[in-house]
């Protein structure tokens, strides 16, 4: 087990040092720099701001560097917010983001299960195309045109939720909501397609000729195997609601991660932009890790032994 | 078994309650805290008859980019540092100057020395006064190519005296045209007599900074509420610069906080102008912008007004990439094809007026009469077909051409993309024979383009840096720094430049030389302008005693106040 941690530790420090070098080096490649006003500006003033940024050096150079901060946790400095480091602006609006991705997330998956369960269970029955319908709409529809619904009907209309704005928990409600619809129908999905693939499978057959109980079928021999396929899907999908979503922090005008990560493509905020995705890449693959090791909680016959995978 | 099928429905229904139970206990609470407070400043105003709470709860559309004086290139960095900052003078209404840290000055006969008396009450927000040393120290600052500013060599180069040198390093920083001759005595050397000096000296770049404080500061220095000091109105509360929120609270150290009405007034960062407008119609903001597309939804509303701005916008005519826009009569030509009444009201949409000219209207008036620039030249440039197509024949004719095919360089923001259209077929349609091709790309790479001069027509803009049509006109001048597109005629430079010059102490003969050079530039159809820009909003009747300026600080809350509510 503990050589196993160490290979996939190994692997992950590798794929993030690829990330960060293809990135870097891209970003080389396209136009901008943290001047402002560019056409306002000598070229003595330029060399100066471009030297304080360390862009004066080569661009070997600068990847040595670049790198050598990355080692200490240290992602440079904003070229938008002057003086202000990168990790100071990740830290400052990834708490928004990470809480209602939570709670989309959380919500949206256990009521999901909960919706596939019921439709397997009641297989062809009227329930069972009632949440099909509802999952269906939700893949289908994005979530920030539920968003905008939500905030016109239960927020401007009704008045019962804030517009927007972030001064708590109640700001958080409608976001969740909106951004909570897709795990949902995706869970639902899955779960219905397995459970009914799982409820008709032989060992189910013998359980119930042994006579185990209807809700001891459904739960610990049915939903547990159907729950493998989710927990595969349930992983990335939990790092992109928790990395915010740009369209929902901008609707509801919430200080997230998402909105800044596109505010700093749009100003071609080098640094930031070059944070936030390897903090992206980092997330992704320690989640890849946690959901192999979970495989191994939920499915006795993927456990994890000696150096075998 | 049908039994346990319904029981584990029952389990599902109970637990589905539950969450609806969460969820819609949250929502209550939040419609009892919301009327809780509702009721308590209900309550409040009762108890203080007429009185309101002297709260102001704002928009706005990004974060602060920075708050070092020094740093600031942006509207939204000089709206916050103009409300928390003062200079030696301060905009007042209809950019009045009014008295700021300074009481008064006098001026030397050549117009060279300005010598600046400061009042001995003005205070930092620390209660260290506010000296002349202040002065010399942020200006020096600003110029120090250590410093990086691109504000400050920008806007001081070729004003006060060395700036420009200074900041190229060929002169030590005590070298520039300031210095304290006492602690409330600030005495300024130029390098030639600038007659809009005073309009600078209300600007963000040349406010003043507290040497101590920020030298203690080092890197940190204006990065968040903490390590900054005011001497003006507002302090910032708060704040640092990766903030969607913030306030600002009125400074008791300021030296006018008498004059000063509001508590307190809150900012959100709101991208989105629909949801600004829901939050404005919920009561939550006293303020909200409205873009060109919901104009004409909310037109109507009794709260939408509009508000002019100085901002100009135009067509650059390339002399350089085309021989077609080499000819005076061709330019002409495309300068009267646009039906620019057409554009301001159907494709803007936002109380944007015509312009007819190169200086915008309420901008700069005579110094004897007090008349208005675009009164007195009136309008030099309009739309007419039929005068168009004529000399559009007359210059095809010059250039012995039938045809002729022009690339277009436009925004690529939604509005501007309509608008780029609009223009293209207004000239297209109005002159036969011309074919344009649309090229639109992001603002950085427009400018990269300008700056090459890769391009043939331009839709460009321009906002005043001071009061002074200076600002305006010294953008056309040959290898003027943002003329690049070829313009060269040494009449119109000769006029300019004697502004700056041998006319520069002559109020008079200055504004009339200006006006000549106006009058040259619509005759020579340099540029062909098209709009002077507005901002349609919604504002609360509360909403009292902003004020507007043209340049700087766009809103100054100084005097502002909260009137009664209907």
């Amino acid at each position: 087990m503990t050589r196993y941690l160490l290979k996939r530790i190994m692997y992950m420090a590798i794929t993030l040092f690829l990330i960060a070098t293809i990135s870097f080096f891209l970003m080389k490649l396209l136009p901008g720099s943290p001047l402002n006003a560019e056409n306002k500006l000598s070229e003595e003033q330029a060399a100066v701001v471009l030297a304080k940024y360390g862009l004066d050096d080569p661009v070997p150079i600068q990847y040595l560097k670049y790198m050598g901060g990355l080692v200490q946790g240290d992602l440079g400095i904003s070229f938008a917010f002057s003086n202000t480091p990168v990790t100071d602006i990740i830290t400052d609006r990834i708490g928004p983001s990470i809480q209602i991705g939570f709670q989309a997330m959380l919500v949206g998956t256990i009521l999901g299960i909960l919706l596939g369960l019921v439709a397997s269970v009641f297989h062809n029955g009227f329930l069972d195309y009632g949440s099909t319908i509802l999952a269906v709409l939700g893949t289908s529809i994005p979530s920030f045109v539920f968003a905008g619904l939500l905030q016109w009907g239960l927020a401007v209309k009704l008045g019962w939720f804030p517009v927007a704005l972030w001064e708590g928990f109640e700001y958080s409600v409608l976001p969740t909501i909106a951004l909570m619809i897709f795990p949902l129908a995706t869970a639902a999905r899955f779960t219905r397609t397995e459970m009914l693939e799982v409820l008709g499978s032989d060992f189910i057959l013998t359980a119930r000729a042994k006579g185990v109980r209807e809700t001891g079928i459904i739960f610990k021999h049915g939903l547990r195997n159907a729950l493998i396929p989710l927990v595969t899907i349930i992983g990335p999908m939990a790092v992109s609601l928790m990395t915010g979503t740009l369209v929902i922090e901008q609707i509801f005008a919430i200080p997230g991660l998402g909105d800044q990560f596109v505010s700093s493509v749009m100003v071609n905020d080098y640094p930031t932009i070059m944070g936030t995705t390897l903090l992206f890449a980092f997330l992704f693959v320690v989640i890849i890790l946690v959901v192999d090791l979970l495989y191994g909680l939920i499915d006795p016959r993927i456990r994890i032994t000696g150096g075998e995978s | 078994m049908k039994l346990s099928k319904f029981s584990l429905l029952l389990a599902l229904g109970l637990l589905l309650s539950v969450f609806m139970v969460a969820c819609s206990s949250g929502d209550e609470s939040s419609k009892d805290s919301g009327g809780d407070s509702d009721k308590g400043t209900e309550e409040k105003a009762a108890a203080e008859g007429e009185d309101v709470e002297q709260v102001l709860n704002l928009l706005e559309s990004d974060t602060i980019p920075t708050m070092d004086v020094s740093m600031a290139t942006d509207e939204i960095a000089f709206i916050y540092l103009g409300n928390t900052m003062e200079g030696l003078y301060r905009l007042g209404e209809d950019a009045k100057m009014t008295p700021g840290i300074a009481k008064d000055h006098t001026v030397s006969d050549d117009g060279l020395t300005w010598t600046f008396n400061l009042r001995e009450d003005a205070k930092w927000s620390n209660g260290d006064p506010v000296t002349a040393n202040d002065f010399v120290y942020a200006w020096q600052r600003a110029v120090d190519p250590k410093t990086g500013s691109e504000y400050g060599p920008y806007m001081m180069g070729g004003v006060i005296k060395n700036a420009t040198k200074v900041n190229e390093g060929e002169m030590p920083v005590e070298k520039l045209g300031v210095k304290a001759k006492d602690d409330y005595t600030l005495v300024v050397t130029l390098e030639k007599p600038t007659p809009y000096f005073e309009s600078l000296t209300a600007f963000g770049t040349f406010y003043p900074l507290n040497q101590k404080f920020v030298e203690a500061q080092g890197d940190k220095y204006a990065t968040s509420s903490d390590t900054l000091l005011s001497n003006g109105p507002f302090v910032i509360k708060d704040w640092k610069s990766t903030s969607t929120s913030w306030n600002l609270v009125k400074n008791d150290k300021y030296w006018d906080a008498e004059a000063v009405n509001l508590n307190k007034l809150t900012f959100n960062v709101v991208k989105d102008p629909q949801v600004g407008v829901d939050l404005y119609e919920k009561g939550k903001v006293h303020r909200a912008g409205i873009s060109s597309d919901l104009v004409d939804k909310y037109s109507s509303h009794d709260d939408f007004t509009i508000t002019p701005e100085a901002s100009l916008f135009y067509l650059k005519f390339n002399q350089t990439t085309s021989d077609a826009l080499a000819n005076v009569n061709i330019r002409k030509a495309l300068s009267m094809s646009i039906n620019k009444q057409a554009l301001v009201d159907e494709v803007i949409n936002n109380g944007s007026v015509v312009s007819n000219g190169f200086v915008p209207a309420n901008f700069s008036f005579h110094p004897e009469t007090g008349e208005d620039f675009r009164e007195i030249n009136g309008d030099l440039v309009t739309y007419d077909k039929e005068k168009a197509k004529e000399l559009w024949e007359k210059g095809l004719k010059e250039i012995g051409k039938d045809k002729v095919s022009l690339e277009f360089l436009g925004g690529d923001g939604e509005t501007t993309k309509i608008m780029n259209e609009y223009l293209a077929n207004q000239m297209q349609s109005n002159l036969p024979g011309l074919d344009i091709t649309l090229v639109q790309v992001p603002f950085e790479q427009r400018l990269e383009k300008d700056t090459n001069m890769d391009y043939q027509i331009q839709f460009s803009g321009w906002g005043p840096d001071y009061l002074d049509p200076y600002t305006w006109l010294n953008l056309w001048l040959t290898d003027g720094g943002n003329n690049k597109m070829g313009y060269s005629n040494p009449e119109y430079d000769k006029l300019v430049q004697s502004t700056v010059n041998e006319l520069a102490l002559e109020p008079v003969k200055r504004y009339e030389a200006f006006l000549e050079a106006e009058k040259i530039l619509a005759e020579d159809a340099a540029v062909a302008p098209l709009y002077q820009s507005a901002r349609a909003q919604l504002i609360s009747p509360q909403y009292q005693g902003v004020i507007n300026n043209p340049m700087g600080a766009t809103y100054d809350y100084k005097w502002a106040s909260v009137g009664a509510a209907e």
